[in-house]
């Protein structure tokens, strides 16, 4: 038996399925009898609902019910805030969750307004085409700095400044203390778009009900799927957690996007009990970006201050959030404070200061985007620090050499309070910039410029928080054969979880992943679980199976000694098996898993059987970081960029799998890429309508975007889990975002740009370089 | 009633010439390979091969295709043997979520019938499909990997 353990580049237990066709996700679910629904959503994007009516729609053929507002009534809660936040005049923050149904007014276009279910999806349409609502229309604001201009429409009548609330983090008094002080102090102001997770498979659910146990069961694509049975259970039902299941199967991508307290979730399992009839949803892509949370759209006013030496002083930053209408859990603010912090980078800060303002608008809830405010703060420094190279000429290596926290200075708490406990930052950057030949870059500009193309590079040195304290479960359940199931509290969503845990329990218990049966999602059949985000699951579900793994050896430890007849201290567990030291004598875990079965052959007073679980929660976050070197070509011509090499040397802590680690590496820097270089959802300025509803409207990165790219890891475990993991899921994005913006602008800087915002379209591009062109007094623009 | 050639056997469908070839293989053949992504097109998820070429059957209305043989991913595996395209996916590693995956390799099984020695630029050119877990990097590597198997060149 040979089994694949922790470090090796086995290739995914998973692709079998998906490579036949044979992967199942939610849609691919049908239960017998069901109905289908679909969500009717509001045109306006601020609007009063004079009144519906639905007895047109109705009465149709093959309509099983349209439900809005009056008939939910006060059947579902809703979710609420935790963190309790002010408005600028001390006043309690403004907040409104979803209702089930919009009643009064809704507050964005695709804003819910009736729930219609019938026997198909084309009756389901026709019905909700026949649904007369009449809407008061209202002035409506989807954009951030229109939404803080005086006068501005408000996005809620009720909060006419649309400054939901605002927080602080750091010293203030110190950082303005360190700035008037300051040799330097360069100022920018940085915009990070709005853009949609885009996960391939679009939202959807199936629900049904069973009235003779009073259960719900749910099928979805969620990333938590027990927290997705906890807020239905807890907050909107109001009903025992045990009395709904929820069930996840393999999901389409996530990304962040798939939280946990959707909307339409609680609508199908209300309309399930209502008709006695499981009930499917499934969004199209329209829809998705009407309604579901967006990712990132904040703005960055941003000071850094420096010595005259050029080493930095003080940071000072202020983050704009916009929230969107509705801020219904602490879920959709999170990307406003949580991972915020890496605004100082690996950079030694001596003090910093940062002001939030969250801003209501007319547009989606916000919630995590991979990354979720990591990106945004990696981008913000890392820009601010290439702004702040040109200002004083110091070089922009040299200058985060100066500044960059060396080994030497770990563990340290960074001055906006994260507490960084290993890493060679420096090395790092070092290894990114030697494999990419920073320094032989002169030569290719120039070669570049000899075929009439700009050529740039760009750095980054991410670094984010990961794995952030919180509770995942493992269990391990052993059969008489020896064939164990692992269960996780952890939730797959293209990961490779499978293949890694089988890998953690090849490690530690010696098992081929043939032995090993894994389940995740399925509420019913894993006692506990809180899922997969914020690159949490292999240093929080795989050390919760190395706990359980523990306690397995714990008690089969045992069980062999009294089978070999020797004492337990002389016995040692290698590779699966238990042996006498020293000796040949020896019973393999599979072996003692079928004893453990059989109580007469069990030592006096052992409990047959062989279950076992891990719960871990980490004292602390991770801290993974890398360096981004990326290199673009732009023709002057047509504003077209390539990117034309991308180096990142990475360091993740102990890698359980290489490959997998580098495919997500790989799928950030898609990610990240993407939003610099084309995707972004836009509003309508003048009445926050939707601007870009499609694939044909919303840009998103194909093959032809990215060149191959080169990843080299550096190994620092870190010793705040056992398997010394720091996590791998957000890197890639959070490096990208700035190191790509950074090349881009060293592309265009000869030619005077130096501030150009994202996304970095050909059209923009030739717009900038023309622009840049035509005010400058010497000479064409183009090299 | 519709007739259809599905991985090589044959099928009616009682529905409508316009349904979308897509939805007439999820919903009615119950063949769930081909996923839906956009309805528009753009994405990919939903492509089979009309004899032999790529196309995104959520638009294709199914009357469009009367007498031609469908492929869809399930239609790979000969004799249980994986497709030199779904072998090269599986060595490399390609998948994440998995989602548009089937797109991507009959889209590939495509492009490596009429171009056996696909350039980058060939397969960039040809692989249009989006995968939002940006697998490319490893689709153009697997497609390499397919061509210069010699099972994809006697495929």
């Amino acid at each position: 038996m040979s089994a694949a353990g922790i470090g090796q580049s086995v290739t995914r237990q998973e692709d079998a399925r998906f490579l036949s066709g044979r992967g199942r996700y939610v849609g691919d679910i049908n239960l017998p009898n069901q109905a289908r629904a679909i969500v009717l959503r509001s045109p306006h994007a601020h609007a009063l609902i004079r009144s519906i009516d639905t007895a047109v729609a109705s009465a149709m053929p093959g309509v099983l019910g349209v439900f809005t507002a009056s008939d939910l009534g006060t059947d579902l809660g809703t979710t609420a805030v935790a963190f309790k936040r002010t408005r600028p005049d001390g006043s309690p923050m403004f907040w409104r969750a979803y209702p089930g149904l919009a009643k009064e007014a809704v507050h964005h276009v695709g804003d819910p307004v009736a729930f219609v279910v019938a026997e198909s999806i084309d009756l389901a349409k026709d019905a909700a085409e026949q649904v007369q609502v009449d809407y008061a229309a209202l002035p409506a604001v989807g954009d951030i700095e229109l939404a803080l201009r005086p006068g501005a429409p408000a996005a809620w009548q009720d909060c006419p400044d649309n400054v939901s609330h605002v927080h602080e983090l750091g010293n203030r008094a110190a950082t303005d203390a360190a700035f008037a002080a300051a040799a330097h102090v360069v100022r920018r102001r940085y915009r990070v778009s709005r853009v949609h997770a885009q996960y391939m498979e679009p939202r959807c659910a199936l629900g049904s009900y069973d009235p003779i146990d009073g259960r719900f069961t749910l099928y979805c694509d969620a990333q938590q799927p027990h927290r997705v049975r906890d807020i239905l259970a807890r907050e909107v039902f109001r009903i025992p957690s045990g009395r709904i299941r929820v069930v996840g199967v393999d999901i389409g991508g996530g990304f962040g996007g798939k939280g946990p307290q959707v909307l339409e979730f609680r609508l199908l399992l209300w309309a399930a009990r209502k008709l006695g009839r499981p009930v499917k949803w499934v969004s199209e892509r329209s829809e998705s970006l009407l309604f579901d949370e967006h990712g990132r759209d904040n703005l960055h006013e941003a000071e850094i201050a420096l010595d005259a030496d050029g080493r930095f002083l003080a940071l000072r930053s202020h983050w704009v959030a916009n929230v969107g209408a509705y801020v219904s859990s602490d879920r959709n603010i999170q990307a406003t404070f949580q991972n915020t912090p890496g605004l100082v980078g690996v950079y030694d800060f001596p003090v910093g200061h940062v002001r939030f303002t969250c801003v209501l608008t007319n547009t989606p809830s916000l919630a995590p985007y991979r990354g979720a405010g990591r990106p945004e703060a990696s981008y913000v420094i890392e820009r601010l620090i290439d702004d702040a190279a040109l200002e004083t000429g110091i070089d922009r290596v040299e200058l985060r050499r100066r500044n960059i926290i060396g080994p030497e200075q770990l563990p340290k708490i960074t001055a906006l309070g994260y507490h960084y406990d290993c890493g060679e930052f420096e090395r790092c950057m070092d290894e990114a910039l030697g494999i990419a030949d920073w320094s032989g870059f002169e030569t290719r500009r120039q070669a570049a410029k000899a075929r009439g193309r700009l050529r740039g590079i760009g750095l980054s040195n991410p670094i984010e928080r990961a794995a952030a304290p919180g509770m995942e479960f493992a269990e391990l359940r052993f059969d008489a054969r020896g064939r164990v199931t692992a269960l996780m509290g952890s939730k797959n969503h293209g990961q490779g979880h499978e293949t890694a845990f089988k890998q953690v329990l090849a490690t530690h218990l010696g098992l081929a992943a043939a032995d090993i049966d894994y389940v995740d999602g399925d509420t019913d059949r894993v006692a506990f679980g809180v899922g997969t985000f914020g690159s949490r699951s292999a240093a929080t579900a795989g050390t919760a199976l190395v706990i359980a793994a523990g306690k397995i050896i714990e008690k089969a430890r045992r069980i062999a000694a009294h089978r070999l007849e020797a004492g337990e201290a002389d016995i040692q567990f290698a590779a699966g098996v238990f042996r006498i030291a020293g000796t040949d004598r020896s019973i393999t875990l599979k072996d003692v898993a079928a004893i453990a079965f059989l109580p007469e052959q069990l030592p006096a007073g052992t409990e047959p059987g062989l279950f076992e679980n891990g719960m871990f929660s980490p004292e602390d976050n991770t801290y993974p970081y890398g360096s981004h070197v990326c290199e673009v070509e732009i023709d002057p011509e047509t504003g077209a960029l390539e990117i034309v090499r991308y180096v990142v040397a990475d360091d993740v802590g102990t890698q359980i799998n290489p490959l997998l680690v580098k495919g997500q590496i790989h799928g950030g820097i898609g990610q990240g890429g993407g939003q610099v270089l084309k995707e972004r959802v836009l509003y309508d300025p003048d009445n926050a309508q939707l601007l870009t509803g499609s694939f044909m409207d919303y840009a998103m990165p194909r093959a032809d975007d990215f060149c191959a790219i080169e990843v080299s890891s550096i190994v620092v475990p870190t010793a705040r889990n056992p398997l010394g993991v720091k996590g791998a899921g957000e890197a890639g994005a959070v490096g990208a975002v700035p190191a790509l913006m950074n090349a881009i602008i060293d592309a265009l800087s000869p030619l005077g740009v130096q501030q150009f915002e994202m996304p970095a379209t050909p059209d923009r591009i030739w717009r900038a370089i023309n622009e840049a062109g035509w005010t400058r007094a010497q000479g064409a623009p183009v090299a | 009633m519709i007739k259809l050639t599905v991985n090589g056997r044959a099928h009616e469908a009682d529905v409508e010439g316009e349904m979308p070839l897509l939805w007439v293989l999820r919903d009615v053949l119950d063949i769930k390979g081909p996923k839906f992504g956009c309805g528009i097109a753009q994405c990919g998820a939903c492509t089979v091969l009309l004899d032999g070429a790529p196309v995104r059957s959520c638009s294709v209305p199914v009357a469009a295709i009367a007498g031609k043989k469908v492929t869809t991913v399930e239609g790979l595996e000969v004799n249980g043997h994986l497709h030199p395209v779904q072998q090269a996916w599986l060595d490399h590693e390609v998948p994440q979520c998995g989602y548009c995956q089937g797109g991507q390799m009959l889209t590939a099984v495509a492009l490596l019938r009429h171009n056996p020695k696909p350039s980058d630029a060939d397969i960039d050119a040809a692989m249009t499909n989006i995968c939002r877990c940006g697998t490319y990097a490893r689709i153009r590597t697997a497609v390499h990997a397919a061509a210069a198997s010699s099972q994809s060149k006697r495929a």
